[in-house]
C-alpha cells in the first residue's frame, strides 16, 4: 500500500515537524528571534506559540551567543531544544557556542548527551546580500561533535527535522531560504522520519555521478533529465548529511560510472566539493576515468541584487557543462 | 559551632586540594595547566552550602574550588587533572573540562565568559519546570568585559530568570590587573540597568558570602529572578601555575594574606576542632591523591570515545 503524500512546500514540511514532534515530547521548546508572536521571519514557525504557549515557544532578544547557550543550558537540564539562528551568517556571533561548547558537550561529560536543534536559514536564492546568504555549512562540517544536515526539498525538510529533533547530538539543521516555497510530494504520517547520515540516491545512472547539495540537487535533476535526453544516463545523489557524511553510496556509484561531478553553492576553497574529490580519490582512484569536476560559485561574495547573486550560482547550464567535460 | 566547623572543612579541603594540585604541577605529574583558586574559597563554598545536588553551577576556567563546592570528589577530580582515564572526562579535558550532570555542574570552562549563555539555559529550564531549581553563574571581572555578560544579564532580567550571578572579582585579569579591564569599577551596579538587584561583598568572608548567597538563591526559588552578587576576593598565585605574577607587588600580595578567608573563620573555632579538621582533610586528601597517582593513565585508547552518541552507544 502506498503511504498517503501531499504536495507541500518547503517551509510547511519544517512547520510540520516542529509541531509533529512539539505535540509528541514535550521537552522540546523553540528559542529564537521572532519564532513565537511574529511566527518566524519567513513564516516557517508560525502557530506554534498558539499551539504550545509561552513556556515552550519564545521569541528572545537578538543575542545569538545566548539564543545557542539557551539550547545547550536547556538539553543539560532535561529538554530537548530546538533554537534557531535568523540567518547562517549569524551563526559567526554564536561561533564559541556551537563550536567550543555544544560540540565538546559529550566529550567533556565523558558521554553525556546533548540533544539540540540549531535551525538556520541560508538566504541563498533572496536579495539579502553578503551577510545574509553565505553558505559555511563546511566550516561547522570540520568540527568534531556535531551534525550538520542540509535538506534539499519540503519532504527531506520535515523527515530530517524530526529525525534532528530526536538525535542526542547537537544538530545543525541548514535551511534554504530560495526553497522556502519549493513544493514536493511528502509523507503525511506523524512517523515519517528519515536517518542522519545517509546519501540519498535521488536518480540511478550508469555513466557519470553528480553528487549536489541543497538548492543545487534541483538543478543537479534538471541537468540529468537533459542530459538523458543526449543518451547520457546520470546519477544523482544528495549526501543530505554532511557531518557524518555517509561515502558507500557515493564511492558505489563512481565505481560503476567512473566519472564524478560534485556541484554546490558554498564556495570551492576547503568545501564540500574538495572533500568528496579527496574521499573518492582515495577510495576509487583506479575506477576513475576522467578529472573529477567542481562546480561551485566563483570565489567572491555575495551580491546584494538578485540578478547578480543568482549569475555566480552554478545553473542547469554549468553543471551540463561539467558533465560534458568528463565525457570521452 | 558546628555550621563553622562544616564552612572551614570544606574550605579547607579546597585550599589543600589545590596545595596538593600545584605541588604535583610542579613535579611535573599534570599535563595541562591549571589556574588555582587559593584565596577565593569563601566565594565558592558560602554560595554552594546553599545548593541541591539538583541546582545547576557554571563554572570557569579558575573552577576547582566551585566544584569541589558544588560536590566533586576531590579523587576523580584529582585524576582528571592528572591525566587518568578514572578523571572526570577520562583524563582528556583536565581543569579547563570538568563537567558532571549528575552533580549539576555543567562545566568548567576554557572560555572566557563561556558559560554565562549556557547559564541562561539551565535557568530557563528550571523555570519552566514543576520545581524550584536555581542555577549559579560563576565568572570573573574579565568576564564582565565580553558580549556574553551583557546578553545573559539582559535575558535574565528580561525572562526573570532563576540564576544568581556571582561575580568572582579576584583583581587580576590573565596577566593585568583589574583596573585595565573593568570600566566604572563597580561590576555589580551594572545590574540595575538591567532591573537585576545587585551588591557587592566581601568575598573573603566566608558568612557574609553565604548571606548574600542565601538571599539571592532564596529570591530565585520564589520566582523572583536573578541578582548579580559582586565578590571582591585576591587571587594569591599567578595566572596560571608556573606564572610567577611578577607584575604585582609583594606588599599587595602580603595584604591580601593577611585577609585569608581561612584564617578569619579558624579564629571562631576551639584549637581542638580545627585541629581534627586539619587532620581528617589532610588525611582525606592524601589518600585521594595516593589513589589518583595510582590509576591508570589515560591512552590514546580513549581519545576517540564520546564524540557521538550513535557512534558510541549503539
Amino acid at each position: 500500500m502506498m503511504a498517503e503524500q501531499r504536495d507541500i512546500k518547503f517551509w510547511q514540511g519544517l512547520n510540520q515537524a516542529l509541531h509533529e514532534e512539539m505535540a509528541r515530547d514535550d521537552r522540546v521548546v523553540l528559542l529564537g528571534e521572532d519564532v513565537a508572536r511574529p511566527g518566524g521571519p519567513y513564516g516557517v514557525t508560525r502557530g506554534l506559540l498558539e499551539s504550545f504557549g509561552h513556556a515552550r515557544v519564545r521569541d528572545t532578544p537578538i543575542s545569538e551567543a545566548t539564543i545557542v547557550g539557551l539550547g545547550i543550558g536547556g538539553a543539560v537540564a532535561g529538554l530537548r531544544p530546538v533554537v534557531e539562528i535568523m540567518f547562517f551568517d549569524f551563526t559567526m556571533l554564536a561561533m564559541d557556542q556551537i563550536v567550543n561548547q555544544a560540540a565538546k558537550y559529550r566529550y567533556f561529560t565523558a558521554g553525556h548527551s546533548l540533544p539540540l536543534v540549531i535551525r538556520t536559514m541560508c538566504g541563498a536564492g533572496g536579495p539579502n546580500g553578503p551577510q545574509h546568504s553565505q553558505s559555511l555549512e563546511a566550516w561547522f562540517a570540520a568540527v568534531p561533535g556535531l551534525k550538520v544536515v542540509m535538506p534539499s526539498n519540503a519532504a527531506d525538510a520535515k523527515g530530517l527535522l524530526k529525525s534532528a529533533i530526536r538525535d542526542d547530538d547537537p544538530v545543525l539543521f541548514i535551511e534554504t531560504l530560495g526553497l522556502l516555497t519549493e513544493r514536493h510530494e511528502t509523507p503525511t504520517a506523524d512517523e515519517y522520519l528519515l536517518p542522519i547520515g545517509e546519501t540519498k540516491v535521488v536518480r540511478d545512472g550508469g555513466d557519470v555521478t553528480i553528487v549536489a547539495s541543497g538548492r543545487i540537487v534541483g538543478r543537479a535533476l534538471s541537468a540529468a533529465k537533459q542530459l538523458a535526453g543526449d543518451g547520457v544516463s546520470v546519477a544523482v545523489l544528495d549526501p543530505r548529511t554532511l557531518q557524518p557524511l555517509d561515502m558507500e553510496p557515493i564511492v558505489s556509484s563512481v565505481a560503476k560510472t567512473g566519472r564524478l561531478v560534485v556541484a554546490h553553492e558554498a564556495l570551492r576553497p576547503f568545501g564540500l566539493g574538495a572533500e568528496i574529490a579527496a574521499e573518492v580519490a582515495e577510495r576509487c582512484f583506479s575506477e576513475l576515468r576522467a578529472p573529477i569536476q567542481r562546480v561551485t560559485p566563483e570565489f567572491v561574495n555575495v551580491p546584494t541584487p538578485v540578478h547578480l547573486a543568482e549569475a555566480r550560482v552554478p545553473g542547469v547550464g554549468d553543471i551540463v557543462a561539467a558533465v560534458n567535460r568528463v565525457l570521452p | 559551632m558546628r555550621d563553622g566547623q562544616e564552612l572551614y572543612r570544606r574550605m579547607l579541603m579546597i585550599r589543600r586540594f589545590e596545595e596538593l594540585m600545584h605541588q604535583e604541577f610542579k613535579a611535573g605529574n599534570v599535563p595541562g595547566p591549571l589556574h588555582l583558586s587559593i584565596g577565593q574559597e569563601a566565594v565558592a563554598v558560602g554560595t554552594c552550602q546553599h545548593l541541591h545536588v539538583s541546582d545547576q553551577i557554571v563554572s570557569t576556567h579558575r573552577g576547582h574550588h566551585h566544584v569541589l563546592a558544588k560536590g566533586a570528589s576531590p579523587d576523580r577530580l584529582m585524576a582528571e587533572l592528572l591525566g587518568r582515564a578514572a578523571g572526570y572526562s577520562r583524563g582528556r579535558g583536565g581543569s579547563m573540562h570538568v563537567a558532571i550532570p549528575e552533580l549539576g555542574i555543567v562545566g568548567t570552562n576554557g572560555i572566557v565568559g563561556g558559560g554565562l549563555p549556557i547559564a541562561m539555559g539551565t535557568a530557563y529550564a528550571q523555570s519552566i519546570s514543576d520545581g524550584d531549581g536555581v542555577t549559579v553563574c560563576f565568572f570573573g571581572e574579565g568576564a564582565a568585559a565580553t558580549g556574553a555578560f551583557g546578553e545573559a544579564l539582559n535575558l535574565a532580567g528580561l525572562w526573570k530568570l532563576p540564576v544568581v550571578f556571582v561575580c568572582e572579582n579576584n583583581q587580576y585579569v590573565e596577566l593585568t590587573p583589574a583596573s585595565l579591564h573593568v570600566a566604572g569599577g563597580a561590576i555589580w551596579k551594572r545590574a540595575s540597568g538591567y532591573g537585576i538587584p545587585g551588591e557587592a561583598v566581601d568575598g573573603n568572608d566566608v558568612r557574609e558570602m553565604a548571606s548574600a548567597a542565601r538571599t539571592a538563591i532564596a529570591r530565585a526559588r520564589a520566582g523572583g529572578g536573578p541578582t548579580l552578587i559582586e565578590a571582591m576576593t585576591y587571587r594569591w598565585l599567578g595566572h596560571y601555575a608556573g606564572d610567577r605574577a611578577a607584575y604585582r607587588d609583594e606588599a599587595e600580595l602580603e595584604e591580601a594574606r593577611a585577609r585569608d578567608p581561612l584564617l578569619a573563620l579558624r579564629t571562631e573555632l576551639d584549637e581542638g576542632s580545627a585541629a581534627q579538621i586539619e587532620a581528617d582533610v589532610a588525611s582525606e586528601l592524601a589518600e585521594a591523591l595516593t589513589w589518583a597517582l595510582a590509576s591508570a593513565p589515560a591512552t590514546t585508547d580513549g581519545i576517540g570515545l564520546d564524540h557521538y552518541a550513535t557512534v558510541n552507544d549503539g
